[in-house]
């Protein structure tokens, strides 16, 4: 592997960090499948886009971006807990919906941001060459991902979130609406994951209404190669170990896309399938390993 | 006070499952009063409680609480005056928070909640004095996880938990069924400790005769979704489990039955 494509690894790992702390919050927190991260991603990397077409400010467009994502999740949730749609199902619906409302937002298919300002630029001012530039700055956007999730779980509206994935009959006895706790958590999931968009656009130059296939997939995968290798003893630890799970599995990926084997190797189009084989292992692994049993009880 | 005005409830209703589970029940509970409910073999014992906490919706009848109609409240609005315990040990607390956390949510029922800290530094005195009281050493074990706790220990956290903010009344729904005999009484004395001291109003079905007629001021006995008994104060004080069977037989003219009820 080149260094070019460990650094570049390491970007992608960082920005899919936010995504994955999304899936960690639903999949984990909430015990709430969520497909919806698959419409969100693009969601939010059109509404950047074009708030940034549009001439707004780069970071600006980024809060229209996480706002769009948690109208979008909590759709979800209101399918949910109000009509009493399977979580799963709910979740195929709105991202299914979200494709055509993606392609509303930009106008057509896809948007490029060429010449167009950045959230980039802000850090290439400071002097740091480009490609390390978006590295540190996705960087900063993750830890600062970990530290508000760990303060917000540790408040009195956060302790019910945990506590509603665990025990939701105990949470309503106490006085508390699931349907609310469950609505604005799966929100604020797909916030952070249209956030991740809203970054990964700006980086990339183009929002694309098909950027976000399988991004629940690489989020399952990155949650649990995190809790794997780091275990998820603590909820401080668990969001640790789901950025670093992200940045993991995109080293992995650059790994495996570096990997020749005789005439073989992979092309970028495996990648879906080597993802998916992997997450069934690490989803049968607690046969095996009981750290995971632990994780997911 | 509160009162249950002909409560009807069925489940699967118009379907081929149709069962009445509730056939107009009528209770007037005063304040202070402790009601010990057993029944035969779906009587509607835990559907009378869950009835109370809100967990479904009577097809008829009207529930006040203090003159206040609380029929329509859903059941985390209800929480607010309703405190809980559940048959399961592990239904009443969340095994992957510390003590700490959970008694910190529960001490928040009815409240409501903000970004504040869950935990906050000024309570733990409050929460170790209270874990004192029931004497199984938690108090020295505020940041464990409530998971590595025995289902005695968890149903005694449960008990404190229900009752820490002042509830206006208190479901306990076979509490110590699940329980080892030992623990079983242990967490008895705890409710009989509980109820008295802070003369709260209580509902607490038991499939157990005895604690029924040991416990309590009051005594009423369902069956199929009617209260067919219902004795009070010094009536109670007297009464064995003999008198219960016969009372029984004479008003229904057959034996009284339950896989699960212990008569001695």
């Amino acid at each position: 592997m080149t260094t070019y494509a460990f650094l570049g690894a390491l970007e992608q790992g960082f920005v899919y960090g936010l995504m994955v702390l999304g899936v960690y919050l639903t999949f984990r927190v909430l015990d709430f499948p969520d497909l919806t991260v698959d419409g969100s991603l693009p969601l939010g990397a059109a509404v950047a886009s074009v708030a940034i077409t549009a001439g707004h400010d780069p970071f600006l467009a980024l809060t229209f971006a996480a706002g769009a994502g948690f109208l979008a999740g909590a759709v979800t949730g209101i399918l949910n807990t109000k009509f009493k749609i399977l979580h799963l199902l709910a979740s195929i619906l709105t991202m299914i919906a979200l494709y055509s409302i993606t392609i509303r937002i930009m106008g057509r298919p896809n948007l490029t941001l060429l010449g167009k300002p950045t959230v980039m630029d802000a850090v290439a001012a400071l002097g740091l060459p480009p490609h390390l530039a978006s590295t540190a700055l996705f960087a900063c956007f993750a830890a600062a991902a970990v530290a508000a999730l760990l303060w917000f779980l540790r408040t009195e509206i956060g302790q019910t979130m945990l506590a509603t994935g665990d025990n939701p009959q105990m949470i309503r006895s106490l006085g508390v609406d699931t349907d609310i706790v469950i609505i604005g958590s799966v929100g604020l999931s797909n916030a952070l994951v249209a956030l991740a968009g809203g970054l990964i656009a700006q980086n990339q130059g183009a929002a694309d209404v098909n950027m976000g296939v399988g991004t629940i997939v690489a989020g399952l995968a990155s949650v649990i190669i995190g809790e794997t290798l780091f275990g998820c003893r603590t909820v401080a630890r668990a969001l640790v170990a789901a950025v670093a799970g992200s940045v993991l599995y995109r080293l992995a990926i650059a790994f495996a896309l570096s990997l020749k084997i005789g005439d073989f190797s992979f092309q970028p189009s495996d990648l879906k399938l080597v993802t998916a084989v992997l997450v069934v292992l690490a989803l049968v692994a607690p046969r095996i390993r009981k750290g995971l049993a632990r994780c997911s009880s | 006070m509160l009162v249950l005005d002909r409560i009807v409830k069925y489940f699967h209703k118009g379907g081929v499952n149709e069962v009445l589970a509730l056939n107009g029940v009528s209770l007037e509970v005063e304040k202070g009063d402790f009601i010990t409910i057993i029944g035969s073999n779906g009587a509607g014992k835990s559907t009378l409680l869950t009835g109370v906490a809100g967990g479904f919706l009577p097809d008829s009848g009207r529930l006040l609480l203090d003159g206040e109609e609380i029929t329509r409240l859903p059941e985390h609005r209800r929480a607010k005056f309703i405190g809980r315990v559940f048959q399961d040990p592990l239904l009443g607390t969340c095994a992957s928070m510390t003590i700490e956390q959970n008694m910190a949510l529960a001490q928040r029922r009815g409240l409501t909640r903000g970004l504040a800290a869950g935990v906050k530094a000024g309570d733990r005195e409050f929460f170790r004095a209270q874990l004192a009281q029931i004497g199984l050493g938690l108090e020295n074990r505020l940041h464990d996880r409530v998971g590595l706790l025995s289902g005695g220990q968890r149903q005694s956290l449960t008990m404190l938990m229900a009752t820490m903010a002042e509830p206006r009344v208190l479901l306990l729904d076979e509490h110590t069924a699940a329980l080892d005999p030992k623990t079983a009484n242990h967490i008895l004395e705890l409710t009989e400790r509980i109820v008295r001291e802070r003369r709260l109003t209580t509902l607490m079905v038991t499939h157990n005769m005895n604690q029924a007629l040991a416990l309590g001021n009051r005594l009423i006995m369902l069956h199929r979704g009617e209260i067919i008994l219902d004795i009070r104060g010094a009536e109670k004080e007297n009464l064995r489990v003999q008198d219960l069977l016969a009372r029984f037989y004479a008003i229904k003219g057959e034996t009284f039955s339950s896989d699960k009820m212990l008569l001695v």
